[in-house]
């Protein structure tokens, strides 16, 4: 057994390290039935090299295929006989597998994920199956027009490889072969800067000892470099027939471990969170121009930004893109303290209905681990949210005015670019 | 965990499930109305009047409502489907009077004729949304196709043409034969102060009017056709079909639904190891869903154009296998140990038990705990979900394709 160090961080939260550079966190909910886990290993697709985009995917489809004992068929069936419901996503920077379930599972749910992801047969001859399941996943993006936008804002605005969708390019899913996968999950499913979170209801020392037996013999190898391009940012048209046009803006904005992030938190909450925010008021309930707009916060470990999108019908984007811009460029101008009072109701009372599900802390303390190497405990957070006041929040906007915009549309016709589009590789 | 009902004389019916360990509370008021009771020519009311109440009363403006609703941290929506309307609220406890107040106020609307031509906009994109994403209207299709000629046919958003052409008076007209207090339930859940609810619930609601809101709930004929609507921009094919079910009121929804879980879950079933594993499809599955007097199996296929054909012909073999043998007992098992975890992952959240509680008042006029509807499906055997598929033949059903295949033809 490997020797650990481990560290509590608040009476219910608890992390440790294992030598191979994996880390645990974990959180006990004891009022729960149930338990979640959110393993995340650090397999994403900016790892894919660029001839061979939705590498990383075709991975995550293949390691759920049979593993350790049990083929692709025993693997599902004791999945769903221990009643897990699971996810598995791929994303810039990790390859993520979550299950939720009944608290007395979790022990044999992640020794089988623990065969996933240290001990996958990788079958030859469901090789071709796993290349259609992704080709498909490329295909059925094309028709979901939304995704479609906000996917080419991403690209613009953090460029090659950290705006890049996961599913990869048709071309490139099509030349990989099964080489390429053993090697992908060889150099990427490795304990270094590997973390999997656990809460709901545990018994701690028996988890510990249980993950400890499972992960503590893993062996690390260094991860490699990843090459990165400048983004293009811009405004760029897709021509598509359809009735609505869709749009995606982007401008960049501080990471989650900045210290004004919550600053910048608050003003994307003043125009997107709840029925009476700003975008929501002034583009649908003023002015009936679309039934979905929104802004939220995305980020990366070292760099952040906010994306904004809305649907509508072709001869009314103009006025919607028009109504957007000035609404992101008027949050320069200040928020007003009624808006910050909502806004702190709001998030107070999502914060504290978290305790009522073990998925959204698994989740939760797993992303915290990500980006800033501990937990946060749903008081500190709170304490965050308190202090924030008008002030700040202003004084964070005159220093970082929303500007410079990325601007993605699609549909019959492009549209004007309002003053503040970002001119840089408009194509 | 207690159950509490109260009825106020006006016949408002109250119920709760209260929990005084959860850190929620779940407000809902439940409205027995949706698009089965309309009429072709107001088609999309019921919808469009749920987005018309959250636009103000003779109290409150529709700004003072976003405003206080966000006030409160409330997690607020509302949805309507073709028999309810339900607007709910997750709130903190301390906020549960407010919340009330809230609700029940904007459920008596002004209907401003200002607000209901910016929001008819808004409608309008909506519909426009909806036909713009996959699976493109496919699923309202197919309800249209096989209930033709009754009520259950007709589409919850409406058409471009039916809301277009709606006026305020004729939704106030609408609002006055459905929104009586005889034909609404509140709905509790979580951390709730039963006896503040029903004092609050009875100043608010109290002097709400009582009168007869009926609805035909007869089993409606179904009918059995293919339909092929022909989308060239669209790179996938869509395929909704339609089978017969049991009805909400019917014990045996709960083989039927085991049985949807065995041939169409989106994992282990049937449909995932023939369709979805192999990558032929991109997503296949079933669901049973009820309604009073009905019910439907209602299957999902999307897929590559030139596989549909193919496709549409391994759902039909798997669903002639199901009929000739039935399921085996593990798949039952499976399938109930996959149902029952559901059910208590989901039971944790207050707003989700909301959710439940008041369909089960609503539909089958019953509280069950969590703890019953978990046997209720534990007690199903493998010969009662033989009788679903005698009674209910999957084979038989109504199909619509939405995508770039011009030429299907029914598997056989």
């Amino acid at each position: 057994m490997s020797p650990v160090k481990e560290q509590i961080v608040a009476e219910n939260i608890f992390t440790e390290h294992l030598d191979n550079g994996m880390t645990i966190v974990a959180e006990s909910m004891d009022w729960l039935e149930s338990v979640a886990f959110s393993l995340l290993v650090p397999a994403g697709c900016s790892r894919d090299a660029h001839h061979l985009a939705g590498l990383a995917n075709f991975s995550c489809e293949m390691v759920q295929r049979g593993c350790g004992s049990r083929d692709s068929r025993q693997f599902i069936e004791d999945l769903d006989n221990l009643g897990v419901e699971r996810s598995a996503n791929v994303s810039t920077v990790h390859t993520s597998f979550g299950g939720a379930m009944v608290a007395d599972k979790i022990y044999e749910a992640l020794a089988i994920y623990c065969d996933l992801i240290r001990r996958p047969h990788l079958p030859e001859d469901q090789f071709e199956d796993g290349r259609l399941v992704c080709l498909q996943e490329i295909q059925s993006a094309e028709d979901d027009l939304p995704q479609k936008v906000m996917q080419e804002v991403r690209r613009r605005q953090y460029g090659e490889p950290f705006g890049r969708p996961a599913h990869g390019r048709l071309d490139c899913v099509q030349a990989i072969n099964g080489s390429d996968v053993q090697a992908f999950v060889t150099e990427n499913y490795q304990p270094q800067d590997c973390i999997l979170s656990v809460a709901g209801k545990i018994d701690w020392p028996r988890l510990r000892e249980h993950i400890q037996s499972l992960w503590g013999d893993w062996q690390p190898v260094p991860l490699a470099a990843i090459q990165e391009q400048t983004p293009l940012y811009g405004y760029r048209h897709f021509n598509h027939d359809s009735t609505q046009t869709h749009l995606g803006i982007s401008y960049s904005s501080v990471p989650y471990p900045d210290d004004d992030y919550y600053q910048a938190r608050g003003a994307v909450g003043v125009l997107s969170d709840g029925m009476s925010s700003r975008l929501f008021t002034e583009v649908r309930e003023n002015r009936g121009l679309c039934y979905t707009v929104f802004a939220s916060c995305h980020s990366l470990r070292n760099r952040g930004c906010v994306v904004c999108y809305s649907g509508t019908t072709t001869d009314r984007a103009q006025e919607t893109l028009d109504v957007m811009v000035a609404e992101l460029k008027r949050l320069a101008d200040g928020i007003e303290v009624g808006e910050l009072r909502r806004l702190k109701a709001r998030i107070k009372s999502a914060l504290i209905m978290q305790q009522e599900s073990s998925a959204s802390r698994s989740s939760s303390i797993a992303a915290d681990w990500y980006f800033l190497q501990r937990v946060q405990t749903l008081d500190e957070i709170s304490q965050k949210i308190d202090v924030l006041s008008c002030e700040s929040i202003n004084e964070y906007l005159r220093k970082n005015p929303p500007g410079d915009f990325t601007v993605v549309t699609l549909g019959e016709q492009p549209l004007e670019m309002p003053v503040g589009v970002s001119t840089e590789n408009a194509r | 965990m207690e159950f509490r009902q109260k009825t106020l004389d006006n016949g408002l019916e109250i119920i709760a499930e209260c929990n005084p360990n959860a850190y929620s509370v779940g407000i809902a008021f439940f409205v027995k109305t949706g698009s089965r009771d309309e009429t072709d020519q107001f088609s999309g009311v019921s919808h469009f009047l749920e987005h018309m109440v959250f636009k103000g009363t003779p109290q409150r403006t529709a700004a003072d409502v976003n405003r206080e609703l966000d006030e409160i941290g409330s997690h607020s929506n509302a949805y309507t489907s073709e028999e309810q309307t339900v607007y709910y609220g997750a709130v903190l406890p301390e906020y549960q009077d407010r919340a009330v107040d809230l609700l029940s106020d904007i459920l008596r609307p002004s209907l401003r004729a200002d607000d209901f031509e910016v929001e008819k906009k808004v409608i309008l994109e909506e519909i426009a949304k909806y036909e713009n994403q996959p699976p493109f209207g496919a699923n309202e299709k197919c309800m249209a196709a096989h209930f033709r000629g009754h009520s259950l046919a007709r589409n919850v958003l409406g058409s471009i043409e039916s809301v277009g052409a709606l006026t305020p008076e004729q939704m106030m007209a609408y609002f006055q034969q459905r929104y009586s207090s005889r034909n609404i339930v509140l709905v509790a859940t979580g951390n709730v102060d039963f006896d503040r609810l029903v004092t609050e619930a009875s100043r608010r609601c109290g002097h709400w009017e009582p009168f007869e809101a009926p609805r035909d709930t007869s089993r409606p004929a179904s009918q059995s056709v293919l339909e092929i609507v022909h989308k060239e921009s669209s790179a996938q094919e869509y395929v909704v079909q339609l089978a017969d079910g049991p009805a909400a009121e019917d014990t045996d929804r709960h083989a039927a639904r085991i049985l949807a879980t065995v041939l169409g879950d989106d994992t282990g079933s049937r449909m995932f190891w023939n369709l979805i594993d192999t990558g032929l499809a991109e997503y296949a599955a079933v669901g049973a869903y009820e309604f009073q007097g009905t019910g439907v199996f209602m299957s999902f296929l999307g897929c590559a154009p030139e596989r549909t054909q193919e496709n549409l012909q391994r759902i039909h073999d798997l669903e002639l296998e199901l009929e000739s043998n039935g399921v085996t007992g593990a798949e039952l098992v499976q399938a109930k140990n996959k149902i029952c975890s559901h059910l208590v992952l989901q039971g944790e959240r207050a707003s989700n038990r909301m959710f439940s509680v008041g369909s089960d008042w609503i539909q089958r006029g019953r509280y069950r705990t969590l703890t019953e509807v978990r046997e209720a499906y534990e007690a199903v055997e493998v010969d009662e979900i033989e009788a679903v598929l005698a009674k209910y033949p999957l084979t038989v059903n109504t199909t619509v394709a939405v995508g770039p295949c011009g030429d299907l033809t029914r598997p056989t």
